[in-house]
């Protein structure tokens, strides 16, 4: 019995195909304004790599959940990414949830119940656009920050936050003749710190794990850990975990053993 | 004067207002000295004379140089710097 | 593309035949995007100008003057006390001393208003301020905002290059529809600009857009005021004066109209810094330094 999540979020829509204790399949596109398009397509996908004609249930999740109109329910975001991360890496306490417009940072008692959370989806200097944006002002590919980001060896300090203005400094910054490798690390940083401002204001516990599509970064999760002072670990396939969370809903739903 | 010093953004309203009519001899009772993240510093008002104000540098990282100061459970009835102060003349707008 | 940039302006007293035999001050607002320049002679405005600020700051202050002193023979010898203000108001050359904008806004817009002023919203291109003031344009409340482009000039360019509308058509296109859309509702430039590629794909107009975060715009910034307080009189200066769609929408949240002024509304700082030169001057006179 094969059971799907959804998530749907704000820049890429994931889905994961889920039976009998393992995953079968994934699928990734972008979401593009047409929520339930995109959701339907990400569902045919996979359908269509397992040869089934449907899923026994369709849990959906994230920004766009409630526009999916072939779900069988919906969960939010924080239950997806509690179920998902605690089935990825079952000691988690404090996870953090990364995504292109949003950031939640979740606490967890060691039973897996939620403790206490902050989100913010309300302002980008926090999240994945910043970095995406200060990216695009490098004029360097997302996948390329990472790696730069891990050669810096020069702290560059950077002051503005809002990403309208920070893009203004990183232009200035790169006038200035500041490697691209210290740019991209003073962007990781900058964000890191922001986030940091949110896992202090919940208390800070070992167990982080790191999801969603921008935790992929690897320079961005080196800052994170500098900035927490701690491990973090990155769950493989960090992106679809949240998915992967629905697709654990859907099972029950389904009346299978999740 | 009411000096509001942080910022709203998207995510909300983080300001420290100080009232610096409640100042008094700010510069002999250390009172710039209770925030740990050492946010304060003293500046010549009008008058000249040496007031309460926040850092420059710092007015627009309130959020975050307040956040182990603001924890979601057991946040303190008066946080360190209005202790320090002990004249009511700081506030805090979140 | 620089849809967004008000165009430069300079101003001098046709009436005042020579500034010989008067007590010449000036001063001198380095803002993010605009630099003014001003010269007071005894006190009374005499001329300004207003230019765009280029990449380095001491440049842009002394060009800025430069063109306030165009066609007045005067030179920056004949300037007796210079105020420098603004973001880079350490990087006056020229200036004697340097002076915090709110003190030289509220200064400044004491004069260019009257003394019946309370209330003065200053946006500049990086920031939004709200200032109490006393009758003698003495700062009794600020509250400010330079951390967020929204309710700066800046979010509004934003909007406007993705519209691509010059920066002064928004206003009279904002309100050229009839009534009025729900605000754009997120606050943040980034959030809201996506918010509105989705109503331009959902069939709506530009100037509905516009009407849309101009509103958006102007419910966050009575937001500031509020928070620091309204009372009439109430006045605007900045960049942000020059945009009907804004300044009208704000007025009618608040339920007042703000005061006219036929000067250019960013010269406010400069003013401010010129008139407290003048104190200065003054002051130091009294006590026999001068």
């Amino acid at each position: 019995m094969i059971a799907v999540g959804i998530d749907s979020g704000s820049q890429n829509t994931k889905g994961v195909a889920w039976e009998d204790g393992r995953v079968l399949a994934r699928a990734i596109r972008p979401t593009a304004f047409e929520t339930n398009g995109a959701a339907a397509a990400v569902y045919r996908t996979l359908l269509a790599e397992l040869k089934k004609p449907a899923a026994a249930a369709v849990v959906s999740t994230g920004a766009g959940r409630k526009s999916i109109e072939f779900a069988d329910g919906e969960i939010n975001e924080i239950r997806s990414a509690v179920r998902g991360a605690r089935f990825a890496a079952p000691g988690a306490r404090l996870i953090i949830d990364l995504g292109a417009e949003a950031c939640r940072v979740i606490k967890l008692h060691a039973d897996g119940q939620v403790d206490s959370y902050e989100v913010n989806d309300k302002c980008a200097s926090g999240v994945g656009t910043f970095i995406e944006t200060m990216a695009r002002a490098l004029q360097v590919t997302m996948e390329d920050m990472g790696p730069l980001s891990l050669k810096s060896t020069r702290i560059v300090p950077m002051n503005a936050q809002c990403v309208v203005f920070a893009e203004s400094e990183v232009v200035s910054l790169i006038h200035q003749k500041e490697s691209k490798e210290d740019i991209a690390c003073a962007i990781h940083t900058g964000v890191s710190n922001r986030i940091n401002s949110m896992v202090r204001r919940v208390g800070i516990v070992d167990g982080i794990v790191l999801i969603g599509g921008t935790v992929l970064n690897t320079g961005l999760a080196k800052c994170l850990r500098d900035a927490f002072g701690r491990e973090a670990v990155v769950p493989e396939k960090a992106q679809y975990i949240s998915a992967l969370g629905a697709a654990l809903y859907a099972a029950e739903l389904a009346g299978g053993k999740g | 004067m009411i000096a509001h010093y942080g910022f709203e953004d998207g995510s909300g309203v983080f300001y420290i207002t100080i009232d610096t009519g409640k100042c008094a001899r700010c510069e002999d009772r250390g009172c710039a000295g209770g925030c740990p993240e050492g946010l304060f510093a003293l500046e010549p008002d009008d008058e000249d004379i040496p007031v309460a104000g926040i850092r420059e540098q710092a007015r627009n990282a309130l959020k975050a140089a307040c956040a182990a100061c603001k924890p979601l459970e057991r946040r303190p009835a008066l946080l360190p710097c209005q202790k320090s102060c002990g004249l009511e003349a700081i506030t805090h707008s979140w | 593309m620089d849809y967004w940039r008000w165009t430069e302006s300079a101003w001098k007293d046709p009436d005042v035949p020579d500034w010989r035999g008067a007590m010449v001050t000036a001063g001198v607002d380095i803002g993010s995007t605009s630099t003014q320049a001003v010269i007071l002679l005894d006190g009374k405005l005499y001329a300004y100008a207003n230019m765009r600020t280029g990449s380095n700051s001491p440049n842009s202050a002394l060009e800025a003057m430069n063109r306030a002193m165009e066609g007045t023979g005067l030179t920056l010898e004949d300037l007796r006390f210079t105020v420098g203000t603004g973001y880079g108001r350490v990087n006056v050359p020229f200036a004697h001393k340097s002076v915090t904008e709110i003190t030289c806004h509220a200064r400044g817009a004491n004069y260019l208003y009257g003394p019946t002023v309370r209330t003065i919203l200053d946006m500049g291109g990086q920031d939004c301020k709200a200032i109490g003031c006393d009758a003698k344009g003495a700062v009794t409340s600020f509250m400010m905002n330079d951390k967020c482009a929204a309710g700066t000039g800046r979010g509004m360019e934003v909007i406007a290059n993705l519209l691509a509308v010059p920066v002064e058509e928004i206003g009279p296109l904002s309100l050229s529809i009839d009534g009025e859309p729900e605000p754009v509702s997120s606050v943040c430039v980034i959030f809201a600009k996506t918010a509105a590629t989705g109503l331009m794909r959902a069939g709506w107009s530009k100037e509905k857009v516009l009407a849309a975060y101009c509103l958006a715009m102007a419910i966050r910034v009575v937001r500031l005021l509020e928070r620091n307080g309204v009372e009439e009189d109430f006045a605007i200066t900045g960049g942000i004066a020059k945009n009907s769609g804004v300044v009208r929408r704000i007025e009618r949240l608040l339920g007042i109209t703000a005061l006219k002024t036929d000067l250019d509304t960013q010269i406010a700082g400069a003013l401010g810094g010129a008139l407290i030169a003048g104190d200065l001057l003054r002051k130091r006179q009294a006590s026999g330094k001068g």
